[in-house]
């Protein structure tokens, strides 16, 4: 019987949501996700997903608001990725689609259930921070610096953690 | 036309909040081949300014500046919608929920987010170091070592079918859950609610 090797990986991720563009891109074609991030950010205060009440209603599952949210996106995003693989879609700039797929490890259990503590606290994940601060929120810029300092601080101690 | 803007000013429904939040997938991926993430702009945040000769942090964080353009993009989202399509209106919130939070202390629910625990003057108190920094902290230190948030496990990872963000997003709720339920009455209490 064969053991598929498992090769332990020289260096870390380089990043969790990579970038597979070979070409290049610079000036104003950077532009493009700027914009798509402007559309994205009003969608998350017009729908109130920037708002802690509405991730305590999600947790205390006393609205399926959230769920409504989370759910129909995921599923907008599925049937998009199925098109993009049978009909071989391409970049504006003709290269095929790539997407990395995720690799199994601890850091997604123990990672996965610290971040839902925070997210239950600040009301927010990551997204909505910067929304929240653009809205107004401005002290929310002392928990964006703070989660920063918690990415910080994981990647000081990545190679010692159980991963 | 006035009606029109009328209804972009009121909240909108998750029906059409979900799915533009879910094309954010393909128009990520067909304008120029990238995955959607949020929590990696911090990453991005940390190679760039603090990388500190840590191994974690040494890549080309310059490759990766669309993702710190699209949140800047996020922001800039939050400060049109507050200037030009905000809601007038006091935002409603669940009436089971708004009973539960005021027996936690919670007084205010008129904005987004709870004005007893979300400004300013609470930045040197226990509120602010629970809420503020101790939150933010968990935030930053889980999405990374999870490898991604809600939106590149939860959106990105389940809608390409990788089980491994299945998995992280059960464990985001379970934490939240338990954040919720078990930990946060003590938190209120402790912080002076």
């Amino acid at each position: 019987m064969k053991v598929k090797e498992n090769i332990p990986q020289a260096n870390p991720v380089e990043c969790e949501a990579p970038n597979m563009g070979k070409s290049g891109e610079s000036g104003w074609k950077l532009l493009r996700y700027l914009i798509v991030g402007v559309l994205f950010g009003i969608v998350f205060v017009k729908a109130e997903v920037i708002s802690w009440f509405r991730i305590q209603e999600m947790f205390r599952l006393q609205s399926f608001f959230m769920y409504g949210v989370i759910g129909s996106a995921i599923l907008v995003g599925l049937v998009s990725i199925q098109l993009i693989k049978r009909f071989g879609v391409k970049t504006l700039s003709g290269e095929p689609i790539k997407i990395a797929d995720k690799e199994f490890r601890k850091g997604q259990v123990i990672g996965g259930f610290i971040f839902g503590l925070g997210w239950a606290l600040t009301g927010a994940c990551p997204g909505p921070l910067f929304a929240q601060i653009g809205f107004g929120y401005s002290v929310i810029v002392v928990t964006l610096l703070s989660a920063i300092a918690g990415t910080w601080v994981y990647g000081k101690f990545a190679d010692k953690l159980p991963n | 036309m006035e009606q029109l803007i009328e209804w972009i000013k009121q909240p909108w429904p998750w029906y059409v909040a979900g799915p533009l939040i879910g094309l954010t997938v393909p128009a990520l991926l067909i304008i120029g081949n990238k995955s959607f993430g949020i929590s990696s702009s911090l990453r991005h945040a940390c190679a760039a300014c603090i990388p500190a000769k840590i191994p974690f942090f040494q890549y080309d964080w310059k490759k990766e500046t669309w993702n710190i353009l699209f949140v800047v993009g996020i922001f800039l989202g939050g400060v049109i919608a507050s200037l030009f399509l905000s809601n007038p209106e006091a935002v409603v919130v669940a009436e089971s929920t708004q009973r539960d939070l005021a027996l936690l202390g919670i007084t205010d629910f008129t904005s987004l987010l709870p004005a007893d625990i979300f400004n300013w003057s609470n930045l040197f108190t226990l509120k602010g170091l629970f809420f503020f920094v101790i939150g933010g902290f968990l935030v930053g230190f889980g999405t990374r070592y999870a490898g991604g948030c809600t939106s590149g496990h939860a959106i990105m990872g389940i809608s390409n079918l990788q089980w491994p963000s299945m998995v992280a997003t059960v464990f985001f709720m379970i934490g939240g859950f338990v954040m919720t339920h078990l930990i946060l009455p003590y938190i209120m209490a402790l912080v002076g609610f």
